[in-house]
């Protein structure tokens, strides 16, 4: 097998064939209820969220979801949450919080949607209070890249304690096509763009942008493996004192 | 000349002889109203006459119309394009040092405004469109640490393409690192006023620009999250006029007052006045 390119990377992290929101929460979590809406004004639904279980522990579950069908994916912009979703993200953090449940995030994006109705509500707002909100939450704070990291769309729900990647994933500043576009006009050189961009999960960890690279999940076996090494890293960040784990969160940002 | 050609209105021949005599740089026209008037009536802010856009500013000079003093901090900090050897960004670093006399993108101090002592930033335009680099990041967030071990306020005027794209990911993580700052710096129960100024947009808008306690802006400034072009493509539509404007966001509810530069010293003041740290 011939290595895999940066771009054959972000093809496999786009490939339909991606495990969904909906199958990772059912294969990771014991139960799952699903709770919906801002409080404002919409329920986005780009993003799933809710409490289940981890190893019978009550953890609050927030995901970026694309869809499977057209329909689904004009409803969740194909993964792109609104402000209204970032905020349902955030208040459910915040009850997260209050009753001392760990926060695990999903993310699979290509980035906060651009739309006008979507400026008119406040992305840049939405977005600016997930990343001052989600530095001082008093929870052990873990996201894990599944698919697409794509820009401040991906950090606003991966600013805490841990950063995992899934083997097929990305997670850059912009997209490879965004990136080829603005530095050289021209959308096709999306290959070197990928190679330039440093976006795989290999070349992220030795930056130490992330963490962990995880293999996909994609049956029982990997699943698992998955849950095992979610319990104990949240074993781990639960063992902390508030201080110690805001600290440690603290200098994980502090050093870029 | 008679009665009657007096009343009429010139021909395009005649308005083109009459251009012809006016040397090409006493006019100047504003970017947002497309009034044409004057050098000469452009204030010491920089303001259209007609309705008050404020034309961008070096962040030096703006330092000059706002403090009655003002210390640099960080001015040694070297540029993060050593840990970028892409020969092309670092001209371009080379070309904005030039132009503007800083090291990047943000111009970080202690200021005196009024009598009240307070952290200042500002970012500037004329550097690479104000885009947020790491040390560009690490300005801020040093700004914003300095200010909570000296009990001051931060004023922090904003300008910015976005993120850095030359230094990838990185550029991105500047957003949760000052976001940590000013989340510090909010915990300690202190002040933080923001000032949009045009254009504010991407990474900057999606991070400190909307975290402050008060969030004012100048007239017409384009403040947004995606880039116009992007939405459009987006939308397969033109996007409305205006919808990125400093108006619309405070009828949106995302902006508290939009303040033009003349009276900014003086609203300024007040406000620092009326949050003195407990």
């Amino acid at each position: 097998m011939t290595k895999k390119t940066a771009y054959d990377k972000v093809q496999a992290a786009r490939h339909p064939s991606k495990i969904t929101a909906d199958n990772l929460i059912s294969a990771l979590f014991e139960d799952f209820i699903e709770l919906h809406g801002d409080r404002h004004n919409k329920d986005d639904e780009a993003i799933k969220a809710g409490i289940g279980t981890l190893n019978h522990q009550p953890v609050t579950i927030i995901a970026t979801q694309k869809g499977t069908d057209t329909k689904e994916n004009i409803d969740r912009h194909f993964g792109s949450p609104e402000p209204q979703g970032y905020r349902k993200a955030l208040r459910l953090m915040k009850e997260a919080e209050r009753f001392n449940r760990p926060i695990i995030t999903f993310v699979n994006t290509p980035g906060a949607y651009p739309g006008v109705d979507a400026e008119y509500n406040g992305q840049g707002d939405a977005i600016a209070q997930c990343l001052i909100e989600g530095a001082q939450l008093s929870v052990p704070y873990l996201s894990v890249i599944y698919g697409e990291g794509g820009s401040g769309g991906a950090l606003a729900l991966a600013c805490g304690d841990q950063v995992w990647m899934f083997e097929n994933s990305t997670y850059s500043v912009l997209s490879p096509e965004g990136y080829a576009a603005i530095l050289w006009k021209d959308a096709k050189l999306v290959e070197q763009a990928s190679e330039d961009l440093k976006l795989t999960p290999e070349q992220l960890i030795k930056e130490e942008i992330i963490d962990k690279i995880v293999p996909e999940v994609n049956d029982i076996t990997s699943a698992k493996k998955l849950q095992k090494l979610l319990t104990a890293e949240i074993d781990k960040l639960q063992a902390l004192s508030t201080e110690d784990l805001l600290n440690q969160r603290k200098q994980r940002f502090r050093k870029f | 000349m008679t009665q009657n050609n007096l009343f009429q209105s010139p021909t395009p021949e005649q308005l083109t002889e009459r251009m012809d005599h006016i040397p090409s740089n006493t006019m100047m026209a504003c970017p947002y109203c497309q009034t044409k008037f004057f050098k000469t009536q452009l204030d010491e802010f920089r303001q259209c006459p007609e309705c008050h856009y404020g034309f961008r500013l070096l962040a030096h000079d703006r330092i000059k119309l706002l403090c009655d003093s003002f210390e640099e901090t960080e001015k040694d900090l070297a540029p993060s394009a050593t840990d970028f050897p892409d020969e092309k960004y670092q001209n371009k670093i080379k070309q904005a040092k030039a132009n503007t006399g800083l090291n990047e993108s943000v111009l970080t101090g202690i200021a005196k405004i009024a009598d009240q002592d307070l952290a200042l930033g500002v970012m500037d335009p004329y550097f690479i469109m104000g885009s947020l680099g790491s040390q560009t990041g690490e300005k801020i967030t040093r700004l914003f640490e300095l200010a909570t071990k000296k009990k001051l306020p931060v004023v922090l005027f904003t300008a910015s393409g976005g993120a850095r794209m030359q230094e990838r990911i990185f550029s991105l993580m500047q957003m949760a690192k000052v976001s940590r700052a000013v989340s510090e710096h909010k915990k300690a129960g202190l002040f933080y006023l923001t000032v949009l100024t045009d254009p504010t947009t991407g990474g900057v808008t999606a991070s400190f620009a909307m975290q402050g306690n008060i969030t004012m802006a100048e007239p017409h400034a384009l403040i947004g999250f995606a880039g116009q072009r992007v939405i459009e493509q987006t939308i397969h539509q033109k996007a409305p006029k205006d919808f990125q404007r400093a108006e619309t966001l405070m009828k949106n509810g995302f902006v508290d007052l939009i303040t033009p530069r003349d009276k900014q010293k003086e609203v300024i003041a007040k406000l620092l006045r009326w949050h003195q740290a407990k």
